[in-house]
C-alpha cells in the first residue's frame, strides 16, 4: 500500500526530466539551426545586392513571376544561368521592341507564354536589375525542419500524459481508500467480536420511503415540485425544436474564416459581395475564390495549425483546383469543372422573407451582429438561433439610421412625435408588422 | 446493491441523451413541409434540370435586365484602346459621393492598400507580391475600368462582384488616390 501515490519515484523523476530535456533541446536545436540558414552565404551573386534585389523583386516582378514554379510569367531562378546579362536588361525595358527587333529568343518566350506582353520597366536601372539577378540567383533555401512545430507537439503530448497520469494516480488513491474503509470495518468487527462485545443489531426502523408516503403534505409538494420541473424541461426541449443553433456540418471543402476573414482581414463582402444588393447573401461562385488561388496554390507553413497541418490545407486548395478545374502546372483552366456541394448552414423556413441588402446596405448593419465573431471561425457555424424571438428583440432594440436620408424625412419626423421619441427603433417603423416578413 | 444498479443506469441514459446532440447535423424540425420550400431554393438541387442544380448558367448570347455589355476586348489590343479613348460616364454627384470609398475598401484594399500604395494586407503577409503602386502605372479611368472589368496578369476580373456602374465608382476612387500618392 505503501507504493500507492509515491510521487517522487525515481522513474517518475527519471521520465519527467527526460521528456523535459528533450523538448528544451530539440526547441533550442532549431533555434541554433535558424540563424546558420539565414546567414549562409547565396552562391553566384554576381556584384548585385540579393536583399535590394528582392525588394524590387517582390514589388515589380511577383505579379507575373515566381522563383520557383510558372505563373503568367516563367519561374525566374537561375535566370542568369540561361540568358546573357545584356540580352535582359534589353528584355526588362522594352520586351515589345526586343520581339519586334526580331530576337529569335525574344520571340521564342513570348510564344511559349501564351503572347502576353510583359510590361516595360524603363525605370529600372541596370543596378536594380542585378541586384534582382543576384536575387534570382540564391539558390533555394532548403525548407526549414519542422523542428519547432515538432518540438511543441512533444511538449504538449507530455503536458497531456503527465495530466492523465496524475488523474490515474488519483483516481487509484480514491479505489484504494474506499477498499481501505472496507477493511477497517471488517477488522473493527472481528476485533469486536474477539473482545465479546455484542453490535447491536439495528432497530427496526420504518423505511425513510414509507415515512414519505404516509406524510401527505411532504407528497403534494414533491409532486408539485416534480410536475413543475418536468414542464420546465419539456417546454425548452419543444422550444429547440427546429432551431439550428451553432450547426456546424462538416463542408466539402475545409474553409476557414479564420484565415481569410481573421487573419488576412479580407473584407466579408469581397466573397459575399452579393449581401450587398440582393435578398440572399449568396455563396461565392468560385472564380472569386480564384482571384486569388489563382496566385496562392499552397499555404504558408505559418498558417498550419497544431489541428490541421500544411499538407490537409494544400488538399483544400487542389480541392478548388479540381473544381473549377484550373491546371496548376500549365497555369489554365481545364474547363472540366464540377460543382462543390456546400452544405447550407443558415436556412430560414419558408414561410418567412429575410433580405440581406435590406440590412446591409440600406441598415448598415456590420455582419457580424447576426453571424457572430466569423473571423475567429476555423469552422463555420450557425451563430444567432433564428428564430422569431430573435428577430423581434432586435427589431425592438436597434435604432434606425436616419441621418442622411432626406427622403424619409417626413414620415420619420411624424413617427417620432407620435411615439414621442428623438430615434426611432426598426419596430417603431413597422418592423413588428406580420406582413412584413409573413406574406 | 440495487441503488448503486439504479444510479449508473440514470447516469447511462443521461450520458446517451447529452451525446445524441451531434453538431454536425441540423436538429429536428416540427412540420417540416412548413419549412421545406415547394419552389426551388437558392443554390438547392433540383432534378428538373440535367445537370440537376437549382443555378443555371444565362442562355448563351443573353443577357439579363439593366446588364450593360462592355465592348472592348480582354487582349493587350484592347487595353490599350480603352487606355486612350475610354470615358467614364459618372456624373458630378456620383464622383463626390463616398461610394467609390466604400466599394474600393471591400474589394482593393486587401492588395492595393488604403492609400493605393500597393501595401495592402495581403501584400504586408507576404501572400501576394507585386502590386504596384498607382503612383508608378500610367492609369486612366478607361484602364482602370478595363483591368476591372477582366483583370490583368495576378489580378483577377471584379466583373461579378461589382456591377458596371460601381466600377466606374471605384475607377473614379483610385484615380483620386492616384492624385494623392
Amino acid at each position: 500500500m505503501k507504493k500507492v501515490g509515491n510521487h517522487n519515484s525515481i522513474s517518475r523523476k527519471l521520465f519527467f526530466s527526460l521528456a523535459l530535456s528533450l523538448a528544451f533541446s530539440l526547441t533550442s536545436f532549431a533555434q541554433d539551426a535558424a540563424p546558420a540558414a539565414a546567414t549562409e552565404v547565396p552562391v553566384a551573386t554576381q556584384g548585385g545586392d540579393p536583399i535590394k534585389g528582392k525588394e524590387l523583386f517582390n514589388s515589380n516582378c511577383a505579379a507575373c513571376h515566381k522563383l520557383d514554379g510558372k505563373a503568367t510569367g516563367p519561374a525566374l531562378r537561375g535566370i542568369a544561368d540561361r540568358r546573357d546579362k545584356q540580352w535582359l536588361y534589353k528584355w526588362i525595358h522594352n520586351s515589345a521592341d526586343l520581339i519586334k527587333s526580331g530576337d529569335a529568343d525574344a520571340i521564342k518566350v513570348f510564344e511559349e507564354n501564351n503572347k502576353v506582353a510583359m510590361t516595360a520597366f524603363p525605370q529600372l536601372s541596370e543596378g536594380d536589375i542585378d541586384n534582382i539577378i543576384a536575387y534570382t540567383s540564391e539558390v533555394k533555401a532548403e525548407a526549414p525542419a519542422p523542428l519547432p512545430g515538432a518540438a511543441a507537439g512533444t511538449t504538449s503530448q507530455e503536458g497531456g500524459l503527465s495530466n492523465n497520469l496524475i488523474l490515474g494516480a488519483l483516481a487509484l488513491v480514491m479505489l484504494m481508500l474506499v477498499v481501505m474503509l472496507f477493511l477497517v470495518s471488517n477488522v473493527l468487527a472481528k476485533v469486536a467480536k474477539a473482545n465479546g462485545i455484542e453490535v447491536a443489531p439495528n432497530a427496526p426502523r420504518q423505511s425513510i420511503w414509507k415515512a414519505f408516503v404516509r406524510n401527505q403534505f411532504l407528497v403534494l409538494v414533491a409532486s408539485v415540485f416534480l410536475l413543475l420541473a418536468s414542464g420546465y424541461f419539456v417546454y425548452g426541449y419543444l422550444m429547440q425544436v427546429g432551431v439550428d443553433q451553432d450547426y456546424a456540418p462538416i463542408q466539402p471543402i475545409h474553409f476557414s474564416h479564420k484565415i481569410h476573414a481573421g487573419d488576412n482581414e479580407i473584407n466579408c463582402k469581397y466573397c459575399h459581395s452579393a449581401a450587398r444588393v440582393s435578398k440572399n447573401a449568396g455563396i461565392p461562385s468560385l472564380n472569386v475564390c480564384m482571384n486569388c488561388h489563382k496566385n496562392i496554390a499552397e499555404v504558408a507553413e505559418a498558417t498550419a495549425t497544431p489541428e490541421y497541418s500544411k499538407a490537409f490545407y494544400d488538399e483544400q486548395i487542389q480541392k478548388l483546383y479540381t473544381a473549377v478545374g484550373w491546371d496548376k502546372a500549365a497555369q489554365t483552366y481545364t474547363g472540366k469543372t464540377e460543382p462543390v456541394k456546400w452544405v447550407r448552414i443558415h436556412n430560414l423556413p419558408d414561410f418567412v422573407y429575410f433580405n440581406h441588402s435590406q440590412h446591409v446596405t440600406v441598415a448598415g448593419l456590420e455582419c457580424q451582429t447576426c453571424h457572430g465573431p466569423v473571423e475567429t471561425y476555423e469552422v463555420q457555424k450557425q451563430f444567432a438561433p433564428l428564430t422569431m424571438g430573435w428577430c423581434i428583440d432586435c427589431h425592438r432594440k436597434t435604432d434606425v439610421k436616419m441621418e442622411g436620408n432626406e427622403y424619409y424625412a417626413k414620415i420619420h419626423a411624424e413617427l417620432s412625435k407620435k411615439y414621442g421619441v428623438e430615434k426611432l427603433t426598426a419596430a417603431q417603423m413597422g418592423g413588428l408588422e406580420c406582413g412584413k416578413c409573413h406574406y | 446493491m440495487k441503488r448503486v444498479y439504479k444510479i449508473t443506469l440514470l447516469f447511462g441514459i443521461t450520458i446517451l441523451v447529452a451525446s445524441c446532440h451531434n453538431k454536425k447535423a441540423p436538429n429536428y424540425q416540427y412540420f417540416p413541409n412548413m419549412y421545406e420550400s415547394v419552389g426551388y431554393e437558392t443554390y438547392s438541387e433540383s432534378a428538373a434540370f440535367k445537370n440537376g442544380k437549382e443555378g443555371q448558367l444565362p442562355v448563351d448570347g443573353t443577357i439579363n435586365r439593366g446588364f450593360e455589355t462592355y465592348d472592348y476586348e480582354n487582349s493587350t489590343a484592347g487595353y490599350e484602346l480603352a487606355k486612350a479613348n475610354l470615358k467614364s460616364p459618372l456624373d458630378s454627384l456620383d464622383r463626390s459621393s463616398d461610394k467609390g470609398k466604400a466599394l474600393y475598401d471591400i474589394y482593393c484594399i486587401s492588395c492595393h492598400g488604403a492609400t493605393g500604395d500597393g501595401k495592402g494586407k495581403l501584400v504586408e503577409r507576404e501572400k501576394f507580391l507585386g502590386v504596384p503602386s498607382y503612383k508608378d502605372r500610367v492609369i486612366t479611368e478607361g484602364s482602370i475600368f478595363h483591368v476591372e472589368t477582366y483583370g490583368l496578369n495576378a489580378m483577377g476580373s471584379h466583373a461579378n462582384q461589382l456591377s458596371k456602374h460601381e466600377r466606374w465608382l471605384v475607377a473614379d476612387y483610385v484615380l483620386k488616390l492616384k492624385s494623392q500618392l
